[in-house]
C-alpha cells in the first residue's frame, strides 16, 4: 500500500473570465521513505498539487489516499489531527512564519496542538528538536527575524518533524537558500529521510538539485504529466519535449578538474 | 584592454538603525571595455551594493568611500544614457499606469533628444529586438499584461534604449524559471554583442555566469575574494571560497547525495 | 536613531505629548487637588484671576472652576481612552472573523456593519443614551456603537491581504484551528493600520462625549466639561469664561490626542519604511 496514492486530480480557477485547468488530470503514489520530486516551468501546476496534497486547498475532481484512508473525506478536528502526519516546508523561510513569532513559538506550536509533550515537558522537546536539525538549542528566544536564511530553514524543518509526519511536501525548499546553506539542508534532510523514513514530495525547478536527491520524478508541463519514472534515468535522457526543453535550459558549470575532495 | 571603468578603494557603508553596517569594503576593479564581466557571491556579499554603487543608485543614507573612474567614457556617466540597468523584478522598474511603448519612447526621447515619433518607432525596433511577440501591438500593452519573461524582455528593451556603453543585470534572471532565464541570458548576450556593450552581471548563480561572462569576479562579506577570467575561476580557483562555491554547486553532472538503495518498502 | 528619539524630534508629536502628558497629570491629582468639584467654595459667578485661592473663578453656585476643569478632565480621558478601546476591540475583532472566515460570515457581518456606519454615530449615541439613561458605562457603549465600523472595514482589508500568506497556510497545515489562527496568527498582523486610526478615533469620541454632556445626557453625577459649557450657556453673556475655559481645555486635549497620536503613526511608519 502506497502512503500517498493521489489519483486524478484535478484543479481549475478562473482568470479574468476564463478558466484556466492548473492542475490537469494528475495520478501519482509516494512509497514510505521515498523522495518523489515534481519538477516543471513555472505555471505547470506542481505548488499547485502541493497545496491539493496539503488540503490548503481542495480539488474539483479527483481522490487523494493518504496513509490508507480517504484524505479528502477527512473534516474538522478529523482532519486537523491526521494533519501532523503530513507537513510542509515552504520556500521562503521568512515568509513562512508569523513575523512576530520566536523560534520557541514557532516549535512550540505543533508540540501544543498536537498534545505531543506537557507544558513543563515543551522547553525540552523544543531543545531536542532544534539540536536535531543541528541548531544550538539557546536559539529559541531569538525572533525568527533575527536569524539567519540558513537557520530559518532549519527551524521550519524542525516544526515539520515535532510532529513525526510519515510525509513531508517541500516547495522549493532550497530553491531561496545560497549555495553553500543549499547544501547542508539538502544533507539534512536526507539524513532525517534515512533515520526516520520520512517520505518527500520534493517540488523544485531545479533538475539539478532533483537529480541530486530524489529517487523518483515527475515533469509537468501545463498541469498535466509530461513523463516520470526513475528521477536520474528521466534527467539524463529525457523523452518529453519540456524534459528536454529543462535539461538544455540548466546552466552547467564546465569544470575539466574536478577537485578530489 | 581600456577600462570602461576603473574602482579604486571602493567602500560602501549603509547606516541602519545607529550601526553602520559595511556593504563593500576597499573593492578596486577594473571594468574592461567590451567585456562580459559577472560579479558572482551569496547573499550579503556586496554584490548588489557594487552595482547600484557603480549605477549611482545608493541610498543617499549610506556613505561612499574610494572613486571610480570613467576613462573609457571620458564622462561623468547618466544612468539611462550611458549605463542601462536590468533589476531582479521588472514589474517594480515599469510603470504599471504606462503603456510599454511610451517607457521605452520616453528614455529614447529623453537620451537621445528624438521627438515623440522617432522614439516611438525606436520603441517598436527594440521591441522586436528583444523579441517580444507581437511588437506592433505590444507598444500598447501595459506591464501588468505580459507574463513575467516578456516583463523582463521589455525592462531590457528600456535599459538599452539610449544605447548604454555598459549593461548591468543584477539578478535579472533569478525570478525566472530555468527555460526563460536560458531565453534570457542568450538574449542579453546577443544584445551586448550587436551593439558592442560591456556587461556587468550580478548573480548569486556560479554556473549561468560561468556560461554568460568572460571573466569573474567573486565576492564575499563586502570583499573581493578573487577575480580571473572564466576558465581560471571554474577550473583553478586560488581561493578556498571559490572552490567552496564550485563544490556547492549541483549541476546535472554531480554525485548524488542520495544513497540509491532505494526506499524501504 | 530609535523610534522614540525619532518621535522626540518632531516638534509636533512633541506639543501633543505634553499636552496629553499635562491632561493625564490634571486627571491623576483630581482625586487630591484642587478639592471637591461640587462644593460651594466661595461666591458665586467669581471672574477668574481675581482671588487666588480660586484662580479660574466660580460658576453661579460658586463652584471652583478649576476644580471642576481637573475632574472633568478624569471623564473626558477616561470615556475617550474607554470608548475608543471598546471600539478598536470591537471593530477588530468584527473585521478580522469577517475577512478571516469569508463567505456568508463575511457577508453578514459587513451588511451589519453597513447597517451602523449608515446610521449617523451621533445621533446613534443620542437614541441609545436617551433609552438605556446617562451613566458613565452606557455613554461608553453608546460613543463606541457608531465608532466601531471604520476599525472594522480596515482590520478586514488587512486581513483579506494576510490570510493568502505562506504563514497562516503554515498554520494550517500543522492543523492549528481556525480561530486560534484568526486571532493568534492574523489579528496581531492586522492591527497596525488599525491602530494608527486610533488618536482620531479618540479625539472624536472625547468630543462626542462633551456634545452629549452638553446636552445633559452625560453621567449627572460626575462633571464634564460639556455639561460645564452647557451650564455656562446661561450666562454666556455675562460669565463668558465659564464657557471658555472648559472650551479652550477641549480644544487641547483634543489637539494633543491628534498630534501625539499623529507622531506615532509617523515614526513607526519611518521604521517600517526602511527596515
Amino acid at each position: 500500500m502506497s502512503l500517498l496514492a493521489v489519483s486524478n486530480l484535478t484543479r481549475r480557477y478562473r482568470r479574468g473570465g476564463k478558466t484556466v485547468v492548473a492542475v490537469d488530470d494528475v495520478s501519482f503514489h509516494i512509497e514510505p521513505g521515498e523522495t518523489l520530486a515534481l519538477a516543471g516551468p513555472s505555471g505547470s501546476g506542481k505548488s499547485t498539487i502541493a497545496r491539493l496534497v496539503l488540503r490548503l486547498i481542495e480539488p474539483d475532481a479527483g481522490a487523494i489516499e493518504f496513509e490508507g484512508d480517504d484524505f479528502l473525506a477527512l473534516r474538522g478536528a478529523t482532519l486537523r489531527a491526521r494533519r501532523a502526519r503530513l507537513q510542509m516546508v515552504f520556500q521562503d523561510p521568512l515568509a513562512a512564519f508569523n513575523p512576530r513569532a520566536t523560534v520557541a513559538r514557532v516549535l512550540d506550536d505543533p508540540l501544543r496542538i498536537h498534545d505531543i509533550a506537557s507544558r513543563t515537558e515543551r522547553p525540552r522537546r523544543i531543545a531536542a528538536l532544534l539540536e536535531r536539525v543541528g541548531l544550538a538549542a539557546d536559539l529559541a528566544p531569538r525572533a525568527i527575524h533575527e536569524i539567519s536564511g540558513g537557520q530559518r530553514q532549519r527551524v521550519a524543518i524542525a516544526r515539520a518533524i515535532a510532529t513525526s509526519p510519515s510525509l513531508i511536501v517541500l516547495d522549493e525548499a532550497v530553491s531561496a537558500l545560497d549555495v553553500s546553506v543549499r547544501r547542508q539542508i539538502l544533507d539534512l534532510l536526507l539524513d532525517l529521510q534515512r533515520q526516520e523514513r520520512i517520505a518527500y514530495l520534493f517540488i523544485s525547478h531545479d533538475l539539478g538539485v532533483v537529480r541530486a536527491v530524489a529517487h523518483r520524478v515527475i515533469l509537468l508541463d501545463a498541469g498535466r504529466i509530461a513523463e516520470s519514472g526513475d528521477a536520474r534515468a528521466v534527467i539524463d535522457a529525457p523523452q518529453s519535449t519540456i524534459g528536454k526543453a529543462l535539461v538544455a535550459a540548466a546552466p552547467r558549470l564546465k569544470r575539466t578538474t574536478q577537485d578530489a575532495s | 584592454m581600456i577600462a570602461l571603468a576603473s574602482i579604486r578603494d571602493l567602500t560602501v557603508t549603509y547606516r541602519r538603525g545607529g550601526d553602520a553596517v559595511a556593504a563593500l569594503s576597499n573593492i578596486s576593479l577594473d571594468i574592461v571595455a567590451g567585456e562580459r564581466l559577472a560579479v558572482i557571491g551569496e547573499s550579503g556579499s556586496g554584490k548588489s551594493t557594487l552595482a547600484l554603487a557603480i549605477a549611482g543608485l545608493l541610498p543617499a543614507s549610506s556613505a561612499v568611500g574610494g572613486r571610480i573612474e570613467w576613462s573609457g567614457l571620458g564622462r561623468i556617466p547618466l544612468l539611462g544614457r550611458d549605463i542601462g540597468f536590468v533589476f531582479q523584478d521588472p514589474s517594480a522598474s515599469l510603470d504599471p499606469v504606462m503603456t510599454i511603448g511610451k517607457q521605452i519612447a520616453e528614455v529614447a526621447r529623453t537620451h537621445l533628444g528624438l521627438t515623440w515619433s522617432q522614439a516611438d518607432a525606436r520603441a517598436k525596433t527594440l521591441l522586436e529586438r528583444v523579441r517580444l511577440p507581437d511588437p506592433d501591438s505590444a507598444v500598447h500593452a501595459f506591464p501588468h499584461q505580459l507574463s513575467g519573461g516578456q516583463t523582463q524582455r521589455v525592462a531590457i528593451a528600456a535599459a538599452i534604449a539610449a544605447g548604454p556603453k555598459l549593461l548591468i543585470a543584477d539578478e535579472a534572471t533569478s525570478a525566472l524559471d530555468t527555460i526563460v532565464q536560458a531565453q534570457i541570458v542568450a538574449l542579453i548576450r546577443q544584445l551586448v554583442a550587436e551593439d558592442g556593450m560591456t556587461l556587468l552581471f550580478i548573480s548569486h548563480d556560479i554556473a549561468l555566469a560561468a556560461e554568460l561572462a568572460e571573466r569573474i569576479a567573486v565576492f564575499r562579506h563586502g570583499q573581493l575574494v578573487e577575480r580571473g577570467t572564466t576558465a581560471g575561476i571554474v577550473d583553478a580557483p586560488t581561493q578556498a571560497y571559490t572552490r567552496t562555491l564550485l563544490d556547492a554547486h549541483i549541476g546535472l553532472d554531480s554525485a548524488p547525495l542520495l544513497n540509491r538503495a532505494g526506499p524501504a518498502v | 536613531m530609535s523610534p522614540a528619539r525619532r518621535f522626540l524630534r518632531t516638534p509636533e508629536a512633541v506639543a501633543g505629548a505634553i499636552l496629553l502628558a499635562a491632561l493625564i497629570a490634571m486627571a491623576l491629582v483630581a482625586l487630591l487637588f484642587p478639592g471637591d468639584p461640587q462644593a460651594i467654595a466661595g461666591p458665586a459667578l467669581l471672574p477668574p484671576f481675581q482671588d487666588w485661592s480660586l484662580p479660574l473663578g466660580t460658576d453661579r453656585l460658586g463652584r471652583d472652576v478649576l476644580a471642576e476643569l481637573f475632574h472633568g478632565a478624569r471623564a473626558s480621558l477616561a470615556v475617550g481612552l474607554a470608548a475608543a478601546a471598546a471600539a478598536l476591540a470591537i471593530g477588530s475583532v468584527v473585521g478580522t472573523l469577517a475577512g478571516f472566515a469569508g463567505g456568508l460570515v463575511d457577508e453578514v457581518l459587513m451588511r451589519i456593519t453597513d447597517a451602523f456606519q449608515t446610521v449617523p454615530s451621533f445621533l446613534l449615541a443620542l437614541a441609545f443614551v436617551s433609552v438605556v439613561g446617562p451613566s458613565l458605562g452606557v455613554v461608553v457603549i453608546a460613543i463606541a456603537l457608531g465608532t466601531w465600523p471604520g476599525p472594522a472595514r480596515i482590520a478586514r482589508a488587512e486581513v483579506l491581504s494576510i490570510r493568502e500568506r505562506d504563514y497562516v497556510a503554515s498554520a494550517r497545515a500543522i492543523g492549528m484551528h481556525p480561530l486560534e489562527i484568526a486571532f493568534r496568527e492574523v489579528l496581531p498582523n492586522a492591527l497596525p493600520p488599525v491602530l494608527a486610526m486610533s488618536s482620531v478615533i479618540v479625539a472624536a469620541a472625547i468630543l462626542t462625549e462633551a456634545a452629549l454632556s452638553f446636552l445633559g445626557l452625560g453621567d449627572p453625577n460626575r462633571v464634564t466639561w460639556g455639561g460645564m459649557i452647557a451650564e455656562g450657556r446661561a450666562v454666556l453673556r455675562t460669565a463668558p469664561f465659564l464657557s471658555i475655559v472648559p472650551g479652550i481645555a477641549l480644544v487641547l486635549t483634543v489637539l494633543g490626542v491628534y498630534l501625539a497620536g499623529e507622531g506615532i503613526v509617523e515614526t513607526t511608519a519611518v521604521r517600517r519604511g526602511l527596515s
